[in-house]
Order: structure tokens, then C-alpha cells, then sequence
């Protein structure tokens, strides 16, 4: 049986990087006596994949893996489960059933949604015309840049592959971006603003932003959660 | 959120944040202001190999059990972290709190080798704990050493408040309860001292002086504090199963060297390998019964989620209920996805079979230690292992579809001739020989591979050995070589493969190892102009090293090379580890000899630990 996990990273996990989490979850899932599925052979591993990687530095409301099960409690249930077993900033958001010709979660993403807020210490003195500078930048027809490859340098445009960006005012200003994800055409939040700010004359560092990723969607922006059945 | 002591920027341009964040699986959380004691946990070098050390874990959670402590680790930052550290002025702190660690009550620094004396300094440092002891104030924490190392304290008798002598499982309550009593009452940090130095097997080494020869040697060591005891004797648990063990070991995010849970069986070893400390300041050998392992074996597993378990001791076939706990464990967990790893076994009919079961045979390796080349230097050594057991042990691997052996060699041991050294390489080749003569050709899964290596041998304190001259740096290299020649020689030569050790930090472990207190203004100096992370070749500096040696006026050969009359007073001669020094002269005389003694199960050699009453010198005496 084929379940999809939804959870959250917060706080200080976001220094744990993409392998280490899986480990964590291998490990937790044990802690949980999840009826877990193992491959074959001399060193069977858990049947476990993860939609998609998240940078270190970055945290997360909707990240998704796939298991195989042999068998279940109920959604809630599980889910009770594997948060007795989490350490703060993990939370286990959903547990669902997927359909057993569903296609794995690593295959399907294909967008995704951040939310940037500034960094303490990094907000321009100019708040407001950072943030509508970015909007008539986005509204751009195009926005080419230049990507490095293995082969050389390519121009690409950027436009078509931002679905949408919004800017929310406030004492806490922040920026939403919603992007093409997934193992083509792939970009990243940070890659969208660092040409904006770099056009803008904002001195932008690795560090500006404190990025954190909403959800993440299968093709026709269907969050990977809706894919699966809450089992009772 | 939990507040962290390091910036977003510092630890997203560190390598491995992870190392600094605590709050990994069963690190435990509570509100420093709700206790008596706050105690930071130590080992002087970096997260993975810090978290893999199995006695830090151990007195972890039994400090963490009493509700007044709050036991918290605190681990050397690694080389880049320690450079940001050192210009932002940012201080060292716990990983549970990210307090920093000079507002503790203790800091306890655990001895696992020499070669991270220099990082002991960088943890007092970063801290901002003055290195000496007598530097220190009543607000700093009392700084305390334990570890193997801890039996010849003297190298860092002045970085230490006091040092725990034995294991420690048996006296850091009474500690405890003395430290908070002294606070209560108003007492100074010298009233504790004096107090602490009454324990058994607490060492207070401000209390003690020490007067030299013109020679150098010591004559004489005496306490100079009336609280003070001139002999301490070691600490240790008699009934292994009243001793409190892991229930939840921390689970580190990041891959570190031991990932599994350990569990150890026993203490103590019978084998009385000439050469082994662990083998004799540990003794008497206590086993553990099987219905606590069992139960530990499942809790652990339980609460850490961890695939694999490991059996920790110095020589695991020796533990008594062997087969039935290694049963246990495969009918158990085998189906579960937990694998089982069994180091330290001896190769024979039940090992193999057990190993055959919990390991992929293609892909493994067997090991043996034959430590010395040829048979007279194995009985200089007291090395039970004769050439005959090798041999039938790699034959049966072979047929149960082992391919790979690893042979584990000492170079520059007391009596060693070109013969001996030949050994290795002559040995190495009956190994390969053996391969083709019992696996048909048509049976056979490729080559054989026969890796042998060796270290440099350096004599330690409570071994028979300990009078031994130290070999050279250039002795030792001219040695490998002369193994490394004769492996060239052999007919099997391309199934053969032979490494060795670096010698430079040989020697200096040498010092280390044998040293008194004079040699601590070398290890201050050699931190002082950059040593650091001494054990990792990549940052051992050995000309900073040297040049401590000159500037402090210390002669590197009167601590390696030297001959040791057998009536001269070494450093550690004032704790009593249970093995007594004539036992060890005794020992030392039969080495010269090269007559074996037998282990403790075949027949009592009158060691000295006897005195402790109990484990292997009881065992049938019911």
C-alpha cells in the first residue's frame, strides 16, 4: 500500500540537509513501529522517496515523502504516531492512501510556492520601492538571464517559468513566488530575486532572504496532498 | 524556536551546521534555571567523532536522570567554526542550552587519546576558562578529567581541577551531592577541592608536588594539602547489572562514526596482551548478564529507531553467553531490517557461522590481529594467537566464501629483530597460499586480497611494557621498509598489500603517553602557536610541535627512547589501577623471555585486581 506524508520543518532543522532527513525519517519511522515495506536482498532498505530536496537554510510547511506500508492505522492515528516520535521543529501534517498505480511524488512536482521575508538586518531603507520595483518587474513580458550550464553559458527567459509573485505590505513585508520545480526547468526562488535585485542595483547576498517553501504541486498546480485519500 | 548561539550567517557558511544545533533525538531539554547542577559533558574533537563515544553517553543519561543536573555536551568546533569564532569573540557553548559553557557548574573533559591534548586547551579557551586550574576563580567550573587517559594524568595535571580515576559510573552522585552541600553552605571552590580530594578515586592535582632528579627522573611525589591521599585507587563497578546503561541514546542528524546502538557486554579482558593498556587497567573482566543485555538491546532499538546494533568490548568471544545473545539478537531484529555487527570476535567455526548470517560474505572482510610477525615476538607480547589458528581460521573463511583478510601488525616492539619484522610479510603470504591451495580454481571468486598493516608500538603506563625504549622516528620508518622490501619478495606479491602508520605522531603520542608535568608547558606552547586537531593528519603541524620541544628545553628521547631502571618512580605511579607493579615487572621479566602467561580463565597470574572482589577472579568460586 502506497502512503503520502506531508509534513513541516521549522526553526533550527532547517540546518539539516537533504540526506540527514531522510535518515531522520528512516530512523522514525522504526521509533513509530510503522509497518514499513523493505526492499529485497542482503540489505533491505525502507521503500521510501522524497518529492523534493530542500536547500539547507530554507524551512517548510508542505514537504512530502512516499512509503510503502504493509498495513495502517487509520490517518489520524499515524499521524499521532509519528509526532510522538519527532523532534521539535518536524511536524507530520498528513498521512494519506494513494491509489496503487499512483505515480511516486518525485516524478510529479512540477511547481512549487515560497514565501521570502528580509532577514533581520537586511531590509533596504526603501521598502516600498524595492517591493513595487519588483512588481513592475514582474510584469515584465520577458526577464532574460543567463544561466551557467556544463557546456557553457545560455540565455533563458525566466518569465514563463515564474507563475506568479506577490508582494504583501505590512510590518513584515514578504514576497510570494510561485515557480516551476522539478528535475527540468527548475527555479529557484532565490535565482528570481537575485536578478531583480541585481537589475535594481540591491546589493543581494545568500543571506538576504529567509526563504520558506509553502507547497509543492503536481502538473495543473495540484498540491501532491490532494492526490491521496485521508483513510478513516 | 529554540535560540541558538550562532548566527543563520555563521552556520550556513560553516561546514555541517548540524554539528553546532543540538536537538537531535533524545538530547534532553530542561529549564536550567529548575536545577542545582549544571554539568557540560565533553570530548575534546569533532561531532561525529565526539557522539560516537559510547562512556560520554553513558554518563549523560545517568546524570540526566537526577532531577537537580542538567548534563549538556559541548564538543571542539571544528577548524572552521573555531577560526570565526576566535573574531567575533563568540564563546563556547552547550549544544542542548547554547549557554555558554563558562557558566556551568562542571566541565567534564573526557581522555580518549593523546593526540587531542591541544583541542582540551582550545575548549578551555573558547570558553573563556583559564587554562591553568590555578588561574581559575569561584566563578569558573570546576574543570574535571576521567578516560583512559586519565591514568597518566600528569601531561595535564595543570589545565585540571580534578581528574575521576576508573569508571564513572560510581562516584559522580557522591560528587554531586557534595559540590551542592559545599554551595549551600557558602563554601569556596577550594573547600569543594578539598572535600572532592577525600573521594576514593578523586585526584586533585593542585594538591600534589613534585620533586626531580638531577637526571630528570622523579624523586619523590607527595600531597601537599592534608585532604590529599598520596595513592588513588581507580573506580569500578563490581555488579555490572546494578550499573545504570543507555536508554535513549542521542541520535545525531549527521552520519557519525558509530550510527548504531552499542551495546556493551563486558568490561575488562582476560587475554593480558602485554602490550594493551585497556587490558589491564580495566581489569578485573565483569560481564554483563544476558537478560539485561536483552533488555537494553530492545530499548535502545525502541527508542532510537537506529538499524544496526553493535556488541562493544576488548574481545567479545570471550563474553561467556555469546551464542546465546548473538541468537537472540538474529531471531530478534533479523527480520526487522536491523543488521548486527560483531567486532573483536576471534575466527573460528562460530564466528564465521555467525558472520555468514549477518553479513553480505562478498563484501565483507575478516580481521585478525596477530600483532607480531613471528611466533617468539606473539609470546614476547603474550599474543595467544599462533600461526596454526590463523591459518585454519582463514582457511574455514575461505570455504564459507571469504575473500578479503586484513592482518593487524605493531612495529617496534621490545625484542624485535629483522625476523620478526619479515614475519609480517612471510605471514601475509601464507595467507594468500592458503587461499589457493584449499579454493579450487573453478570455486573461486577472483583474487585473494590480503591487506596488512602496522602501527608504531608506543609503551604505555600500567602495561608490562611500560619500561620499554621507544623506537626512533627513523627507526621506525627503516622498519616499515624493511617489511615493505620483504613483501616485494613474496610469490603471491600482487594479491598482498601492506600500509603503515604515520611515525612523526608516533612519537609524539610517545611523549604524551609516558609524560610527567613538565611536558604540559609543551602541549600549551605547541596550541599556542597553532596545534589543534593533532589526531587528524591533514592539521597535525609535527614542526610546531618541535619547536615547543626546543623552546620549553624538553628532550623528546628522554621520554621515548629512554631506558627505564625498573626501580625508577614513574609519573602515574601514585594511582593504583588494582594490576600491581610488581605484576608488572613480573610481566616485563617474562617478555624478556618470551614466556606466555596464561589468560584469567585458565589460571590466575596474581595480578593484583583481585582486590576488587569480584568478576572473572570469582567466577566457579561460588
Amino acid at each position: 500500500m502506497k502512503i503520502r506524508i506531508k509534513f513541516a520543518k521549522h526553526g533550527t532543522m532547517k540546518f539539516i540537509g537533504h540526506l540527514d532527513v531522510m535518515r531522520y525519517f528512516q530512523k522514525a519511522m522504526r521509533r513509530a513501529d510503522v509497518d514499513i515495506r523493505y526492499s529485497e536482498g542482503f540489505s533491505p532498505h525502507q521503500i521510501m522517496s522524497f518529492a523534493a530536496p530542500l536547500g539547507v537554510g530554507l524551512t517548510s510547511n508542505g514537504e512530502y515523502l512516499d512509503i510503502e506500508v504493509h498495513s495502517t492505522g487509520s490517518s489520524e492515528e499515524m499521524i499521532r504516531k509519528l509526532n510522538d516520535v519527532m523532534v521539535e521543529g518536524f511536524q507530520i501534517l498528513s498521512w494519506k492512501k494513494l491509489g496503487d498505480d499512483a505515480g511516486n511524488a518525485m516524478s510529479l512536482v512540477d511547481s512549487a510556492d515560497y514565501t521570502l521575508t528580509f532577514r533581520k538586518g537586511y531590509e533596504p531603507e526603501d521598502m516600498e520601492s524595492f517591493l513595487s520595483g519588483l512588481e513592475a518587474f514582474y510584469s515584465r513580458p520577458s526577464i532574460p538571464i543567463i544561466k551557467k550550464t556544463k557546456k557553457g553559458e545560455k540565455e533563458m527567459d525566466l518569465k514563463p517559468l515564474v507563475y506568479a509573485c506577490q508582494v504583501t505590505r505590512g510590518e513584515t513585508p514578504s514576497i510570494f513566488v510561485k515557480v516551476s520545480t522539478g528535475s527540468s526547468n527548475n527555479v529557484k526562488p532565490e535565482l528570481f530575486l537575485e536578478t531583480y535585485c541585481n537589475e535594481c542595483g540591491f546589493p543581494f547576498s545568500p543571506f538576504t532572504f529567509e526563504i520558506q517553501r509553502e507547497e509543492i504541486y503536481a502538473p495543473g498546480f495540484v498540491p501532491l496532498n490532494d492526490l491521496g485519500e485521508n483513510i478513516e | 524556536m529554540r535560540k541558538l548561539a550562532l548566527s543563520d550567517e555563521i552556520l550556513l557558511s560553516v561546514d555541517k551546521p548540524a554539528r553546532y544545533i543540538g536537538g537531535e533525538v533524545n538530547s534532553v531539554m530542561k529549564d536550567p534555571e529548575k536545577v542545582d547542577i549544571r554539568f557540560a559533558m565533553c570530548f575534546p574533537d569533532v561531532y561525529e567523532i565526539s557522539m560516537s563515544h559510547l562512556g560520554l553517553q553513558i554518563l549523560y543519561d545517568m546524570f540526566n536522570r537526577r532531577d537537580d543536573v542538567y548534563c549538556e555536551r559541548v564538543f571542539s568546533p571544528w577548524v572552521d567554526l573555531d577560526r570565526i569564532m576566535r573574531e567575533k569573540n563568540i564563546p563556547l557553548f552547550a549544544l542542548e542550552s547554547q549557554d555558554p559553557v563558562k557558566d556551568f557548574d562542571f566541565l567534564g573533559i573526557t581522555l580518549q587519546y593523546e593526540m587531542c591534548y591541544t583541542n582540551i586547551l582550545q575548549v578551555l579557551e573558547l570558553s573563556g576558562i583559564p587554562l591553568h586550574a590555578d588561574e581559575r576563580g569561584e566563578e569558573d567550573p570546576i574543570v574535571i578529567g576521567g578516560g583512559p587517559c586519565a591514568y597518566n594524568p600528569e601531561p595535564l595535571a595543570v589545565f585540571f581541577d580534578l581528574f575521576y580515576m576508573g569508571e564513572g559510573e560510581t562516584l559522580y552522585d557522591e560528587i554531586f551531592d557534595l559540590y551542592k552541600a559545599n554551595k549551600k553552605q557558602g563554601g569556596s571552590r577550594k573547600d569543594f577541592l578539598e572535600k572532592a580530594a577525600e573521594l576514593p578515586g578523586i585526584y586533585v592535582p593542585g594538591f600534589y608536588e613534585v620533586d626531580y632528579k638531577e637526571d630528570g627522573t622523579i624523586a619523590a611525589f607527595r600531597p601537599i594539602n592534608s585532604h590529599a591521599k598520596p595513592v588513588i585507587t581507580k573506580e569500578l563497578v563490581m555488579d555490572m547489572d546494578s550499573a545504570p546503561y543507555i536508554r535513549k541514546p542521542v541520535v545525531p542528524f549527521i552520519k557519525v562514526t558509530q550510527d548504531r546502538v552499542v551495546l556493551e557486554i563486558m568490561r575488562g579482558c582476560i587475554r593480558g596482551c602485554r602490550f594493551c593498556q585497556a587490558g589491564n587497567v580495566y581489569r578485573p573482566l565483569r560481564e554483563h548478564s544476558l537478560e539485561y543485555l536483552k533488555d537494553y538491546a530492545n530499548q535502545m532499538l525502541k527508542s532510537t529507531g537506529h538499524e544496526e546494533i553493535s556488541l562493544s568490548s576488548l574481545s567479545s568471544s570471550d563474553y561467556s553467553k555469546l551464542e546465546g545473545l548473538v541468537n537472540y539478537l538474529m531471531e530478534e531484529f533479523k527480520g526487522k531490517g536491523i543488521n548486527i555487527s560483531l567486532p573483536s570476535l576471534r575466527i573460528d567455526a562460530f564466528s564465521l557461522d555467525v558472520m555468514s548470517k549477518v553479513q553480505d560474505v562478498r563484501k565483507s572482510s575478516l580481521t585478525f590481529a596477530p600483532e607480531a610477525g613471528s611466533q617468539r615476538l606473539r609470546d614476547v607480547i603474550n599474543k595467544g594467537l599462533t600461526e596454526e589458528v590463523i591459518l585454519k581460521g582463514a582457511a574455514d573463511a575461505f570455504h564459507g566464501g571469504w575473500n578479503r583478510v586484513k592482518l593487524y601488525f605493531m612495529l617496534g616492539l621490545p625484542t624485535e629483530t629483522v625476523e620478526d619484522m619479515e614475519g609480517i610479510a612471510l605471514l601475509a603470504e601464507k595467507v594468500a597460499e592458503t587461499y589457493y591451495e584449499e579454493i579450487p580454481k573453478s570455486e573461486r571468486h577472483g583474487k585473494v586480497q590480503v591487506v596488512a598493516s602496522s602501527s608504531f608500538f608506543v609503551p604505555k603506563p600500567f602495561t608490562p611494557f611500560q619500561w620499554a625504549k621507544m623506537c626512533t622516528k627513523e627507526e621506525f620508518l627503516e622498519r616499515a621498509y624493511i617489511v615493505r622490501n620483504k613483501f616485494k619478495e613474496m610469490l603471491n606479491y600482487k594479491s598482498l598489500k601492506y600500509n603503515w602508520h604515520e611515525a612523526d605522531l608516533t612519537v609524539l603520542e610517545g611523549v604524551l603517553a609516558r609524560g610527567d608535568r613538565k611536558v604540559a608547558a609543551v602541549v600549551e606552547e605547541a596550541y599556542k602557536n597553532g596545534a589543534l586537531y593533532d589526531s587528524w593528519s591533514e592539521h597535525f603541524k609535527n614542526d610546531i610541535w618541535m619547536k615547543a620541544f626546543e623552546t620549553c628545553g624538553l628532550s623528546i628521547d628522554f621520554y621515548t627512547t629512554r631506558e627505564r631502571s625498573l626501580d625508577e618512580i614513574f609519573p602515574w605511579d601514585f594511582i593504583d589501577c588494582g594490576v600491581s607493579k610488581k605484576f608488572l615487572i613480573r610481566e616485563w621479566k617474562q617478555a624478556m623471555e618470551a614466556q606466555v602467561t596464561p589468560n584469567c580463565r585458565q589460571k590466575c597470574s596474581a595480578c593484583g585486581a583481585m582486590k576488587f572482589k569480584g568478576g572473572v577472579c570469582f567466577e566457579n568460586k561460588n
